[in-house]
């Protein structure tokens, strides 16, 4: 038995949310007294993982560059079976998302994504995941001889504890890819919807595509990534990347904060797994305040600059 | 061309979400069921190349008599043939494993099933049919070419977009952008009409065995009443998402 992590990289460098996913991996292992262990591709800070209780690191230093979701799932696989893992713990990324169901399938596990925290029962092995949009839980048990489990974003968030991490740097057979990649997209040095700790979005309240500034000098203050409704990529305002919501990106993440959004059932089920949410509108009545933890009933162009200009303040001297 | 889309079958957003037997199972009652929305894009994007390159175009759910309207209505809106498996959905990986065996015993050349059912939000069932399959997958797919037997398929991801490129059969998770929301088709009298004369077969399942079990739901603790800052007292807020939210 042991707890296998899939921890994830971009640009040989461990994503942000692999230190939330191993400090998952690492409790997991705990409760099941057993090793907590690790796979990365081109991971050249693997050993960083140790901070957050992982004791062993099989970096695999002869990856293809880019993610690649059958090649991982194979190469995985072969540790799942070396190492005899029983628990495999993964992200709710894009790519953990494209890789787990391969892993699942390929290796006859069971596989329950979005989880919200660690088991509440380790026999039969029971997870709380979100449902229906985010609109309700279920607990979900897991009974193959190989379970994987998918933790949400910012669910369980980040434990330090230090272990000595062995990083063993390994260089497997791969199977060939079954896919070819002709061209990538993709913003450079931006928080991103799915790993940013702050979300701020905007909705038609802000009247027009050349208002945007706000948000934009808004999310730069806060290091946060930007989002829009689906009206607003619909029109074109703003990019369908942005567009969140039930037929958009799912947002769950620290700090949400929706502008001139009035707080559409499809909105909120969407954005709702983010802990804090602050709204600002003009119309006391938005249903938005209802879903909201803080809010403001104003006019986004004088409380969003104001609000920018405060948080500067706020950020300079802290 | 031979395309299968694999349609789920979901409470409508707007629905109100209950349960019963001791909060075990979901209410049904009063719910108003949709084609996923996913799966709608899929479809018409299928139906697309029937019309322009000639495709056959299959719907299939895993599921009850249930959800027979559901297909009754892809068929209204143009697929040539349905299919329901006859079994309950218990989980992604019993539902892939029936799906799966449909399609070794049918041959396709497309597959296409929607990113994710709005009910459980699994992104399961597109991955792990690939994966029993072992042909090429592409999820979160917001753009599809098909040219002889070659696909190319483009997938959004954190922070951007990859284009792909796989030889067929294939795999994809569709969603909106694989067609926009004005595409979409909607019934007409001339299609429903003809509905009811294609082919709708119930077939037997192969009973697939379920790896894990919804054994209790539970709806998130109410809401706290929001707090409202005054519009002229920014540094309030500030204060709060500071020390209480612990945010920033
Ligand atoms: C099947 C389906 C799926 C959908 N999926 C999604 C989805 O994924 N995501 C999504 O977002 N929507 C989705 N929608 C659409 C959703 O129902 C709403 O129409 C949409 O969210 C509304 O966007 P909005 O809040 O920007 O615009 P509006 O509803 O028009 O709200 C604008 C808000 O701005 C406020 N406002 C106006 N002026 C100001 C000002 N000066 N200062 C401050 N506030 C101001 C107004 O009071 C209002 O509350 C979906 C709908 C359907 C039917
Ligand atoms: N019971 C089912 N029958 C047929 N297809 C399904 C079923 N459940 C899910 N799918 C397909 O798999 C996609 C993803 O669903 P899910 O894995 O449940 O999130 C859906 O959009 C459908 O295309």
């Amino acid at each position: 038995m042991s707890v296998l992590l899939f921890a994830e990289t971009e640009n040989n460098t461990l994503k942000r949310n692999a230190a939330e996913v191993a400090s998952y991996a690492a409790a997991l292992a705990k409760s099941l007294n057993t090793n907590s262990l690790a796979v990365a591709f081109n991971a050249d800070n693997a050993q960083d993982l140790g901070q957050y209780g992982i004791s062993k690191v099989y970096n695999i230093i002869n990856a293809p560059e880019q993610f690649d979701a059958n090649v991982y799932a194979h190469a995985l696989s072969q540790y799942i079976s070396n190492t005899n893992a029983t628990h495999i713990v993964v992200s709710s990324s894009a790519d953990a998302k494209f890789l787990a169901p391969l892993l699942a399938a390929k290796n006859n596990a069971a596989y329950v994504p979005n989880a919200v925290a660690l088991p509440n029962k380790l026999e039969p092995l029971t997870v709380k995941r979100t449902a229906y949009t985010n609109k309700a839980f279920v607990h979900t048990e897991l009974d193959a001889e190989i379970n994987i489990i998918g933790v949400g974003n910012n669910s369980f968030g980040t434990v330090e504890q230090f272990v000595d991490c062995v990083v063993e740097n390994d260089s497997p057979e791969h199977t060939a890819s079954n896919l070819d990649q002709v061209s990538m997209s993709k913003e450079t040095g931006k928080a991103t919807i799915a790993d940013a700790d702050v979300v701020v979005s905007g909705g038609r309240g802000l009247k027009g595509p050349e208002n945007w500034h706000l948000i934009e000098d808004l999310a730069d203050v806060l290091n946060a990534a930007t989002a829009c409704s689906k009206p607003v990529s619909d029109m074109g305002w703003r990019s369908h990347d942005e567009h969140v919501g039930q037929t958009g990106k799912p947002v769950s993440t620290n700090l949400y904060i929706a502008i001139g959004i009035s707080g559409a059932i499809q909105h909120l089920a969407g954005v709702n797994a983010s802990k804090v949410k602050v709204v600002i509108n003009n119309d006391p009545e938005a249903p938005f305040f209802k879903a909201a933890d803080y809010g403001i009933v104003g006019d986004a162009f004088e409380v969003v600059p104001a609000l920018t200009e405060k948080l500067k303040a706020f950020k300079a001297q802290s | 061309m031979n395309v299968l889309v694999c349609i789920s079958h979901v409470p409508d957003t707007t629905s109100k979400i209950n349960f019963v037997e001791n909060n075990t199972k979901f209410n049904t009652g009063g719910v108003q069921y949709i084609i996923n929305p996913n799966d709608e894009f899929g479809l018409t994007r299928a139906i697309w190349l029937k019309e322009k390159q000639g495709a056959q175009i299959h719907v299939v759910h895993v599921g009850s008599a249930m959800a027979d309207p559901t297909l009754r209505k892809c068929l209204a809106i143009g697929a040539d043939k349905a299919f329901r498996i006859d079994t309950p959905a218990i989980d992604g990986g019993a539902v892939a494993k029936e799906l799966a065996a449909f399609v070794t015993a049918n041959s396709y050349d497309l597959i296409i099933a929607g990113r994710e059912s709005i009910d459980y939000n699994g992104s399961m069932v597109p991955g792990m049919l690939a994966g029993l399959l072992d042909i090429p997958f592409i999820p979160n797919c917001v753009g599809l070419e098909i040219n002889g037997n070659e696909a190319v398929a483009e997938r959004e991801m954190d922070g951007g977009r990859e284009k792909l490129k796989g030889t067929l059969p294939i795999v994809i998770g569709g969603q909106k952008g694989l067609v926009e929301e004005s595409d979409l088709k909607i019934p007409n009298m001339r299609g429903i009409m003809q509905a009811r004369q294609k082919p709708f077969e119930v077939i037997a399942p192969q009973q697939a065995s379920a790896a894990t079990q919804d054994v209790l739901y539970e709806k998130p603790a109410p809401k706290a009443d929001v707090k409202l800052v005054p519009a002229d007292d920014i540094d309030q807020l500030i204060e709060l998402l500071h020390k209480e939210a612990n945010v920033i």
